[in-house]
């Protein structure tokens, strides 16, 4: 039995009429790659960023529900601290264009006024580009702007920046959708790699990347989880017809 | 040969080209005429004594506009610690929050107070601050150009601010730092060549302005740096003196021209390097 990092229970969320989601329950196991799949609109970014409340920014969406982040009820806790906790990497790489690859990846605790000394940065700076395997690529540049790194180098640093925060879960939201081929299997050896330090959530609607790196799968469609289980039963004997027509290409 | 229908195009083409040529370089001309004619009016009268000595009374020679252009940095400086503050957090404001009612009614008031005639601010500033204050001071002539510079710095943050893409945002967000942090050093730091350049291009538009100017500084033939004692300034001693009998003052009001526009001049190519320098690519 996988035990489990961030536990989502009848969760549902609305922008102002219109509901996106409803009643999911999932469990995320803890050092996992958990991918969420499903056609365009399905609502499958949405649940992922009211996983750590990013939703909040649209003004007319409220949520009900409960998703638990180890036992702690994330809609009782401050979203600043949950967001420490739980990274985030988006569909578009975007380092801060100011800043330095360096300062990037020290953001979150620069950002924050969390106040540390040289050698402590230094270190944080350097296991976090380890870990996003960038470090070799840019040790001799690490204070040159961050902008000038190609996409799927961009995309590193930020999963790199996610990193440096120490979180317990990482969220991807289609992190390779707007990379090349050749950037995206990067991206996604190292999301692999990742799974010991990070329990990882990605959403993808590129099922072949789904199949590829997870090993958790989620159906998502027209806001209803419809599938969940281990990848290799999800993808090779789905129970849900719904399921079976989208890995198939009958719709999506 | 080519058909004389594709010459008439070819001759059409060239002759709308050359048109266009000519009217771009009549809109230099005047600009051009302006700098000549100040300078070869001012210049001979610019030397170091003009720059640091005070104006003498009529029928001495000499003398220099040295306490005027010290009255124009105090005036410009207030004007900028008023409305720098202010205008960077109402252009903060428009651009968060793009619908609302106190939004569309800020914005509303920002272009009405852009079109308030110059003279209008000059007398509101006067029954604010000279009326209640009983006296003449530069603090009112300050904050007259400050309600000036205001408009064109809210407007500028706010057209600044909202072409930073919202990813920006959402990368702060994400890594836990507060709206206030993300504002304040994600958001204003990636919008910082715009946002300076809007408050050097109004401190350049005001820098000239002599209406507000006259019942508020009001002007003074003394080295005053006193902010709340009438205080001198280039453009109203350029009015003061060209309006004069005197022909030794109207040289003097040459003299005080050619500073000014050199300054204005200065600014706005410091502009251009600032906005070209601090560029954040996206």
């Amino acid at each position: 039995m996988e035990s489990t990092v961030l536990k989502i229970e009848k969760f549902s969320a609305f922008f102002g009429e219109n509901q996106v989601l409803k009643e999911v329950s999932l469990s995320i196991p803890q050092n996992r790659i958990t991918a969420i799949m499903g056609p365009s609109g399905c609502g499958k970014t949405t649940l992922i960023r009211c996983i750590n409340r990013m939703h909040e920014l649209i003004s007319d969406a409220r949520v009900s529900g409960k998703i638990f982040l180890d036992q702690e009820d994330i809609y009782a806790t401050d979203p600043i601290i949950v967001r420490r906790q739980i990274g985030m990497v988006f569909q578009k790489p975007n380092p801060f264009p100011m800043m330095s690859i360096y300062d990037n990846v020290i953001a979150g605790y620069n950002l924050n006024g969390i106040r540390l000394s040289k050698d402590e940065k230094d270190k944080i700076v350097e296991e976090s580009l380890r870990k996003a395997a960038l470090w070799e690529e840019v040790k001799g540049a690490l204070y040159r702007r961050g902008t000038f790194l190609s996409g799927g180098q961009q995309q590193r640093l930020c999963i790199a920046r996610a990193l440096a925060m120490g979180p317990s879960v990482l969220l991807l939201d289609e992190p390779t959708s707007a990379l090349d081929p050749k950037a995206t299997s990067h991206i996604e050896e190292l999301i692999v790699q990742l799974k010991d330090t990070v329990s990882i959530i990605l959403v993808t609607h590129n099922m072949a990347q789904a199949a590829r790196v997870s090993d958790f799968a989620a159906f998502v469609y027209l806001g209803e989880l419809v599938e969940f289980g281990p990848s290799g039963s999800v993808f090779t004997a789905p129970r849900d017809k719904r399921t079976e027509a989208y890995l198939t290409g009958k719709f999506g | 040969m080519k058909e004389p229908s594709i010459r008439r195009r070819i001759i059409y083409d060239k002759s709308f080209k050359i048109g266009i040529i000519l009217l771009t370089f009549c809109s230099i001309l005047p600009m051009l005429f302006i700098l000549f004619f100040i300078t070869s009016k001012g210049i001979s009268v610019i030397n170091w004594r003009f720059l640091t000595q005070l104006p003498r009374p009529v029928g001495e020679i000499g003398g220099g506009i040295s306490n005027a252009i010290i009255g124009t940095l105090i005036l410009i400086g207030i004007g900028t610690a008023f409305s720098v503050p202010v205008g960077i957090l109402a252009g903060i404001f428009l651009s968060e929050n793009r619908k609302g009612k106190l939004a569309s009614l800020t914005r509303l008031s920002v272009e009405t107070l852009q079109g308030v005639p110059s003279i209008v601010i000059g007398i509101i500033a006067y029954i604010w601050l000279v009326v209640s204050m009983g006296s003449f001071s530069a603090l009112s002539g300050g904050v007259a150009l400050g309600l000036m510079m205001l408009p064109v710095i809210i407007t500028a943050t706010e057209q600044t601010l909202k072409l930073i893409p919202g990813s920006l945002k959402e990368a702060s967000l994400a890594l836990g730092v507060s709206y206030p942090r993300t504002i304040l050093k994600v958001i204003l730091p990636a919008g910082v060549s715009g946002i300076a350049t809007g408050i050097l291009l109004s401190i350049a538009r005001v820098a000239g302005e002599t209406a507000p100017l006259l019942f508020t500084a009001f002007g003074s033939p003394f080295m005053n740096r006193n902010v709340l004692k009438p205080i001198n300034s280039l453009p109203l001693m350029i009015f003061n003196y060209a309006t004069s009998p005197y022909p030794d003052w109207h040289t003097l009001a040459w003299g005080a021209s050619f500073i000014l526009i050199i300054l204005v001049l200065g600014l706005n190519l410091f502009t251009k390097v600032v906005t070209k320098r601090w560029k954040v690519q996206f």
